[in-house]
């Protein structure tokens, strides 16, 4: 790519795509369709409605239209120098998708498909979430185009996201929690499925990630795939040149696709999908499905997951609700495979780390997922120096994660020390600042009046 | 030479539609789970469908998923199905294993199809998985001379009927509705069209309907049309509720009673 401007949003079909899925949607050995023959109609059908909306202009511009007026796209590029004197001195940009409309990345996908639903004729779109950001969007695309909308998450989750299950129900969705298996996101999937090929001559499944059965990865791909194209053309604008490496976190691994596909062909960029590592890999407590899983069939499709040696899949952990998954995206499995594309677990504690860092030095509270990216660049940037130029993809903001950090960091309502953290400090942890509470950051750390609040990564345990 | 066909035709020259029994391994545990498959052969069950539990049953109503919950809870794992086989080909039914694709994908497709063999089993029923992802299970079978058995939905294109059937030995799971498995009010309406659709694709293969038969009276009315009557949810609920393999023999002989009223007319 040559030009210097910012692309079109609406240029979704210009850009190379990978050599990759083949036809049939495998990614080397990974991907494929492996669900019920009941849904092949379906998936056919929105195969073949997928590549011609892809090239048709009319689409392209409606599409280009809602991303620029609705999203507010193009999303910024902001640099955090505070930030990243933490990062040994290396330079971190940040793209910013939680400035979109409903506060992640995952409208730009819910959008297409959304277009795509009223395309084929159906009335009815079902949608699955961890944390809830896919099912907002969802909704919030199931409101704007007369479409009706239920959304699948596992009840554990809709106690961890009570604030966006009333999103939900605010724009007008149907919010089913899910009681089966391990009552989080896997079990949603299973619940979604379920729904979809039961109403599958009335209804649409807006798949959330770039995972599932073809053509999902590849039509997920597409559509987040603009943050990539927006920031590698906004950093050489800036900077003159690539980054020495892009991040993301990976859960099902969206967000990390779309701001990878653009820098593919660059190979002096590296590319870094940070997973989360939960208590750690070796605890076996984590979502870390590329780090610490194995090559099977889960949710429509072979890729790593985390499993036991009967093939049952393990349940995830992460602090984060939108990574806990015990699956990933195929692409990746097949990045890890090329050796194209890094994966590294990052722990609950460093992710709270760099959440409560870039809280504090930027004004900026970021999602928990986008957190572990963050604390993957402070990670990296010690490793590269100062000379190195990072660009991170900020998918998400905190608004939704403000619960859990309040019980991370023993923070209770108003700042005020609760039973928790008067728990917390009878067994001897209250008095050393947590993970992520950087004594360094007195100005801003005045807003909490006491000096016994940080109960430290326990606390999230018995939130 | 498959033994699922040869049973299936065994049925027809009865005048009957074949009985197949699905009963998952390992609830309410591995042993009572085999007492009741052994108790449907001994009540007039055809074919016992052996299903391997899973963690993420997708293609599953409420019904199997509780009991298959239970048994992955406890660890159950192919070795204990392989015992199962060995049972009911011991009792004198033909065994075929039905199973998500991931725990064959764990344990290694050609292993998989060795011990499959070695135990007795005649092939699998594959729910999530379909011929065009099938290469290497289609190649362990014809190695081991076991049966593949495709399914076949209401959204079928003909196009896939009859590649789907090209696939297949054994026999075909036709699928009567669209949706998960559980028992239903009425089932043959759709599974008419749709055996009659499948037959012209491959006129040579046996059919078997399945998704919904809950009692004797539906069982003899897909019995005027299908080779075989496939039973799930209503198996596993007399377990549910308690009534072991009792219901499970009282239950057999009700179906077993419908498939040989074939003819009826719905």
């Amino acid at each position: 790519m040559t030009t210097t401007s910012p692309p079109q949003p609406g240029d979704l079909s210009l850009p190379a795509r990978p050599g990759w899925p083949d036809a049939t949607g495998h990614f080397g050995v990974f991907g494929g369709r492996f669900v019920p023959e009941a849904l092949i109609a379906a998936l056919d059908e929105l195969t073949e409605a997928y590549e011609a909306m892809r090239v048709d202009p009319v689409f392209l511009e409606e599409f280009a239209r809602l991303q620029r007026d609705y999203t507010g796209r193009p999303s910024p590029l902001t640099e955090v120098p505070r930030f990243a004197e933490h990062a040994g001195g290396a330079r971190i940009l940040l793209k910013r998708e939680d400035l979109n409309h409903t506060g992640s990345h995952k409208i730009n996908n819910v959008l297409g498909q959304a277009l795509l639903t009223k395309r084929i004729g159906k009335t009815r779109v079902i949608a699955e979430t961890g944390a809830g950001q896919h099912g907002v969007a969802t909704a919030t695309a199931a409101a704007l185009m007369g479409l009706s909308c239920t959304v699948y998450m596992g009840e554990e989750d809709t106690r961890r996201q009570a604030l966006n299950v009333a999103r939900m129900r605010l724009l007008g969705a149907e919010v089913i929690p899910v009681t089966t298996g391990s009552r989080t996101l896997k079990d949603a999937i299973n619940e979604a499925f379920r729904d979809w090929v039961t109403n599958v001559e009335t209804t649409n499944y807006v798949f959330g990630t770039v995972a599932g059965p073809h053509p999902f990865p590849a039509m997920v791909r597409d559509f987040q795939r603009v943050i990539g194209d927006e920031a590698r053309v906004q950093v050489l604008e800036r900077e003159g040149r690539l980054p020495d490496a892009v991040l993301a976190c990976v859960g099902g691994g969206s967000n990390a696709i779309g701001i990878f596909t653009a820098f593919i062909a660059d190979e002096g960029v590296r590319l870094l999908g940070l997973e989360a590592g939960g208590d750690g890999v070796d605890s076996g407590r984590h979502a870390a499905t590329i780090t610490g899983g194995t090559p099977g069939v889960l949710h429509g499709a072979r890729s790593f997951l985390l499993q036991d040696e009967n093939g049952q899949t393990i349940e995830s952990h992460s602090i984060s609700a939108g990574l806990d998954y015990p699956g990933v995206g195929p692409e990746h499995s097949y990045l890890h495979d090329i050796g194209r594309a890094e994966y590294r677990p990052i722990t609950d504690a460093e992710a709270m780390e760099a959440f409560a860092l870039l809280c504090r030095t930027e004004g900026i509270i970021p999602a928990i997922e986008s957190a572990h990216a963050l604390a993957g660049a402070m990670k990296l940037g010690r490793e590269l120096g100062p000379d190195a130029l990072l660009l991170v993809n900020l998918s998400g903001r905190g608004d939704k994660d403000v619960e859990t950090a309040s019980a991370w960091f023993g923070l209770g309502e108003n700042g005020a020390p609760t039973d928790e953290d008067d728990r917390a400090v009878e067994a001897g942890r209250g008095a050393d600042p947590g993970p992520g509470m950087d004594t360094d950051q007195q100005p801003t750390e005045g807003a909490v009046s006491n000096d016994r609040v940080v109960a430290g990564q326990d606390a999230g345990e018995t939130a | 030479m498959s033994r699922l066909a040869q049973r299936i035709a065994a049925a027809k020259a009865e005048g009957r539609a074949a009985l197949i029994a699905y009963l998952p391994v390992g609830y309410p545990d591995v042993d009572a789970s085999i007492a009741a498959m052994v108790a449907a052969v001994e009540a007039g069950a055809d074919v016992i469908e052996i299903g391997v539990p899973y963690s993420d049953p997708g293609m599953d109503g409420p019904v199997i998923q509780e009991a298959v919950e239970v048994a992955v809870r406890a660890g159950v794992g192919l070795r204990d199905v392989f015992r199962a086989v060995e049972a009911v080909a011991a009792a004198g039914a033909v065994p075929v294993v039905m199973t998500y694709w991931n725990p064959i994908e764990r344990y290694g497709v050609e292993r998989f199809a060795t011990d499959l063999a070695a135990a007795g089993g005649a092939g699998l029923i594959t729910p999530d998985l379909i011929p065009d992802e099938a290469g290497a299970w289609i190649a362990a079978a014809e190695r081991a001379d076991l049966d593949r058995v495709f399914l076949v939905a209401p959204s079928s294109t003909d196009v896939r009927l009859r590649s789907t059937t090209a696939a297949s030995r054994g026999f075909v799971y036709v699928a009567s509705t669209m949706g998960v498995t559980g028992a239903r009010a009425s089932v043959s309406d759709a599974a008419r069209v749709l055996v009659a659709r499948t037959r012209e694709a491959r006129p040579d293969i046996a059919l078997c309907v399945g998704l919904g038969v809950s009692n004797g009276a539906q069982a003899a009315e897909l019995a005027a049309f299908a080779d075989g009557v496939i039973v799930g949810s209503a198996y596993v609920r007399e377990l549910l509720e308690g009534r072991g393999a009792d219901g499970v023999r009282a239950l057999t002989a009700d179906l077993a009673a419908g498939v040989r009223r074939a003819g009826v007319p719905a």
